[in-house]
């Protein structure tokens, strides 16, 4: 012992801890980290980013740089992860087609296998939020009311009561939630695209997301019950104002004018 | 009247009529009445529209009374609506869920009963429109018209407070919004709110207050105005619009029994088919969809019923001001907006006075005007409709983004500069094409109607053949009055003693002027002009 503290200030003992240090650790996690994936896996997992970085190269490149790494006129994807990647061409909203206060919802131009090919390279950059599968995005069996309270309390503010959409600063805006897709409203909650803010599983676990997507997809799509009749956009007050003036007083004003036209005179001139 | 000397036996209405009367004694006040007459015209109808459905409301609205519980008790719903199920909310929202889904015809009524209300203040200013415009305001018919107005934002205050009552989350941040309002107001603000809202907001008093004031205390005023209203009418007789036989001192139209009461009744059931149609093939206010009101939540497309969207359209465009002063703060962008908001409405409800004095016209007026020859106050109330829909958009704000693609923000600075520019330019514009209209009147009593015939002349020249009006339209073409502006006066007497002019005077004088100067006015054709023009030789 004795030995050992008398080198301890040794111009080398540092570098003799460290490497001692890094041994440990690279021996520990080589002894605890999960066993390999299969190879056949692997050789398929980097073809498909080997796939991806063409189709990258080619659709993505210009604005978000050669490696990912962003230009000024688009942001870096390293560790955008590949539930973005999903999320963005999967809505057919990138590849971009003009700059703007905010990229629309567009028709999709790649397939769904072009797509993973592209969110795998995308993910291969660094890491970021996966891709969800169904098991996690499907609302089946969720708890449409707490959906509810939690969409009004995290996501009215922007889209409105029943997801159909409002305005942001600038011409932004918050999209209308009808026809978008469980794996979709999921990927938009984990990873915050564009102007929203992201809501990871950290602040919003797995099943308060599923009760999110039960709700909306129970309040905003195309077979939603009105048991009011013709849901004039479910936009509140002003759409119902507009047509209580048009067509309310334009049919009453309309009545009028015929009521006062037959006179008991019968005067026809 | 039958009396016992007589033989035959009256017939049963006559009496009916006689037992009525002798109880009652209503003979000469029906006798009075019951032939009153009424002008024909549709613009006429508009004030009925509103009547009727107001009559819709008061009904729809008792049969809600039986089912809607005022009370912000917290309970767990359990109704029909699965989206609700399980969520914590006040008695006032899980009854009006019970009257949308589980009460038979509950959710039709509701419905009525709200649209009704959107299509009741509506009517009411399409027909205080119509006043305005036609110079029905004027004397005798100037409290009459104070009384429609205080109708008009009665109906405002009656259906916020009802729209409040469902305690839902978009009414809510309504209520939340006229808090605010409250407390922006200096010194009292805060006490004010408390005692309002019997402590914080929101409380556990607020809807049993609102429903107490929607039920009972505004309607109660309310029905005692339309009385008021329709009275007078009866005792003014209606105006009506000019024409050959009609003058100042008759009404040329049909009378009330049986003409005028068979067409009111049947355009009564007319407005309330329309509107239960309209309730049935639309949704209004499904408060489901909205959730109940919580404080710490808060939805987009938060706006109020269409009366109050200028108020909002006020506050979304004002600059968010705020003073602070010995440790208090003034919040001038919210107060600001609470202090133009019954400027907004009390600028038209004074109007009528303000002409009144410009013209010093005393005398009584029975015959419509024609909005055209009174280009100052067609353009004036343009110019108020401007103001009103430049606000309306104001409150729309989001709505007009998403939906035009366009920036909230450029929304926003086009109300803050029309706000301003809009009602001027509505009112010289208004005020050129009246006058364009008014010669154009001159020119067809002068020239004729163009009949479209082209005629070839001996000696090659083209003519179109005019052709004289027909004698009833001359006359309603030049019936109106025309006044000749206000002088000051000589300033100097007899004596050579220079008279002392007040401000007062010169400021109506030169009103006067801007209302019937020569470049305001275009004078009608006199007789004589009329004459030479006509009798002329080779005139075509």
């Amino acid at each position: 012992m004795k030995k050992l503290s008398a080198r301890r200030r040794h111009p080398l003992a540092a570098v003799v801890v460290l490497l001692l240090a890094l041994a440990a650790t690279g021996g520990l996690y080589a002894a605890f980290a999960p066993a390999d994936k299969a190879q056949a896996d692997e050789t398929a997992q980097s073809l498909a980013i080997e796939e991806g970085k063409k189709l990258y190269t080619v659709g993505c490149a210009s604005c978000h740089g050669t490696g990912g790494q962003g230009t000024s006129d688009g942001p870096s994807l390293v560790g955008v992860g590949s539930a973005a990647v999903d999320f963005q061409v999967g809505t057919g909203r990138m590849p971009a087609q003009q700059p703007g206060a905010q990229m629309p919802k567009k028709p999709v131009i790649y397939s769904q296998a072009e797509i993973d090919q592209l969110a795998a390279y995308v993910a291969s950059l660094g890491p970021g939020p996966v891709t969800p599968t169904e098991s996690q995005y499907s609302p089946e069996g969720a708890d449409i009311a707490n959906g509810g309270v939690l969409f009004r309390t995290n996501c009215a503010q922007c889209h409105n009561f029943t997801g159909a959409g409002g305005a942001l600063t600038d011409g932004k805006y918050a999209p209308n939630l009808e026809g978008v897709s469980a794996k979709h409203l999921y990927e938009a909650m984990q990873t915050g695209p564009q102007n929203m803010p992201s809501f990871p599983d950290t602040t919003m676990p797995e099943q308060e997301k599923r009760d999110i997507i039960a709700y909306v997809q129970n309040v905003n799509s195309g077979d939603t019950a009105t048991p009011g009749g013709l849901s004039l956009g479910g936009l509140g007050p002003v759409s119902e104002g507009l047509f209580a003036w048009v067509f309310g007083m334009g049919a009453l004003i309309a009545t009028a004018i015929w009521v006062a036209a037959h006179t008991a005179k019968a005067k026809k001139s | 009247m039958s009396t016992a000397n007589d033989k035959r036996k009256a017939p049963a209405g006559e009496r009916v009529a006689d037992w009525a009367d002798g109880r009652l004694g209503i003979y000469s006040l029906a006798k009075a009445n019951m032939r009153k007459i009424f002008p024909d015209h549709w613009s006429f109808m508009l004030g009925e529209v509103a009547l009727y459905s107001f009559i819709i409301i008061i009904l729809t609205g008792v049969y809600l009374t039986l089912f809607f519980h005022p009370s912000m008790n917290e309970v767990e719903y359990h109704g029909s609506y699965v989206p609700m199920q399980g969520v914590l909310m006040s008695e006032a929202y899980a009854s009006t869920l019970d009257i949308s889904f589980d009460v038979r015809g509950g959710l039709l009524i509701r419905q009525i009963h709200h649209w009704a209300a959107l299509i009741f203040l509506a009517a009411m200013m399409v027909h205080m429109m119509r006043v305005f415009f036609t110079g029905a305001f004027r004397k005798p018919r100037e409290i009459n018209w104070l009384f429609g107005f205080l109708l008009f934002v009665l109906g405002m205050f009656t259906g916020f407070t009802g729209y409040s009552l469902p305690d839902d989350l978009l009414s809510g941040t309504g209520v939340r919004f006229m808090q605010g309002a409250i407390l922006s107001v200096p010194v009292v603000g805060t006490y004010l709110s408390m005692f309002l809202f019997g402590g914080e907001f929101p409380g556990g008093d607020i809807v049993a207050r609102f429903y107490s004031i929607h039920i009972l205390l505004l309607p109660g005023i309310m029905l005692g105005l339309l009385v008021a209203h329709l009275i007078l009418v009866f005792y003014h007789k209606h105006t009506q619009f000019a024409g050959p036989g009609r003058t100042n001192k008759n009404v040329v139209g049909m009378p009330l029994l049986p003409i005028y009461m068979a067409k009111a009744g049947g355009f009564f059931f007319l407005v309330f088919g329309i509107i239960a149609i309209i309730s049935a093939i639309a949704t209004i206010n499904p408060i489901w969809a909205l959730g109940p009101y919580r404080p710490d939540q808060v939805s987009t497309n938060a706006q109020p019923d269409w009366y109050m969207g200028f108020s909002e359209g006020l506050i979304r465009v004002m600059p968010g001001w705020e003073v602070n002063l010995w440790g208090h703060t003034l919040v001038l962008g919210v107060f600001i907006p609470l202090v133009i908001f019954p400027l907004v409405l009390a600028s038209i409800a004074v109007y009528p006075f303000i002409e009144s004095w410009v013209t010093g016209d005393k005398r009584e007026h029975h015959i419509l005007d024609r909005p055209r020859n009174a280009p100052t106050r067609t353009a004036f109330g343009v110019a108020w409709l401007t103001w009103y829909f430049v606000l309306l958009v104001g409150g729309g704000n989001d709505l007009w983004a998403t939906h035009f693609h366009l920036s909230i923000n450029a929304i926003t600075w086009f109300v803050r500069i029309f706000f301003f520019a809009g009602p001027v330019l509505a009112f010289i514009i208004t005020k050129r094409i009246c006058m364009g209209l008014q010669r154009r009147d001159r020119d067809k009593v002068l020239h004729g109607r163009e009949s479209g015939i082209i005629k070839r002349l001996p000696h090659g020249e083209f003519v179109e053949v005019h052709e004289p009006l027909t004698q009833e339209a001359l006359h309603t073409l030049t019936s109106h009055y025309q006044y000749t502006p206000a002088e000051v006066g000589p300033t100097v007497d007899e004596n050579g003693v220079e008279r002392k002019v007040s401000r007062i005077e010169r400021l109506r004088a030169r009103l006067s002027k801007a209302y019937y100067g020569r470049d305001n006015q275009v004078a009608k054709p006199t007789v004589e002009e009329y004459k030479e023009i006509t009798s002329g030789h080779g005139h075509h």
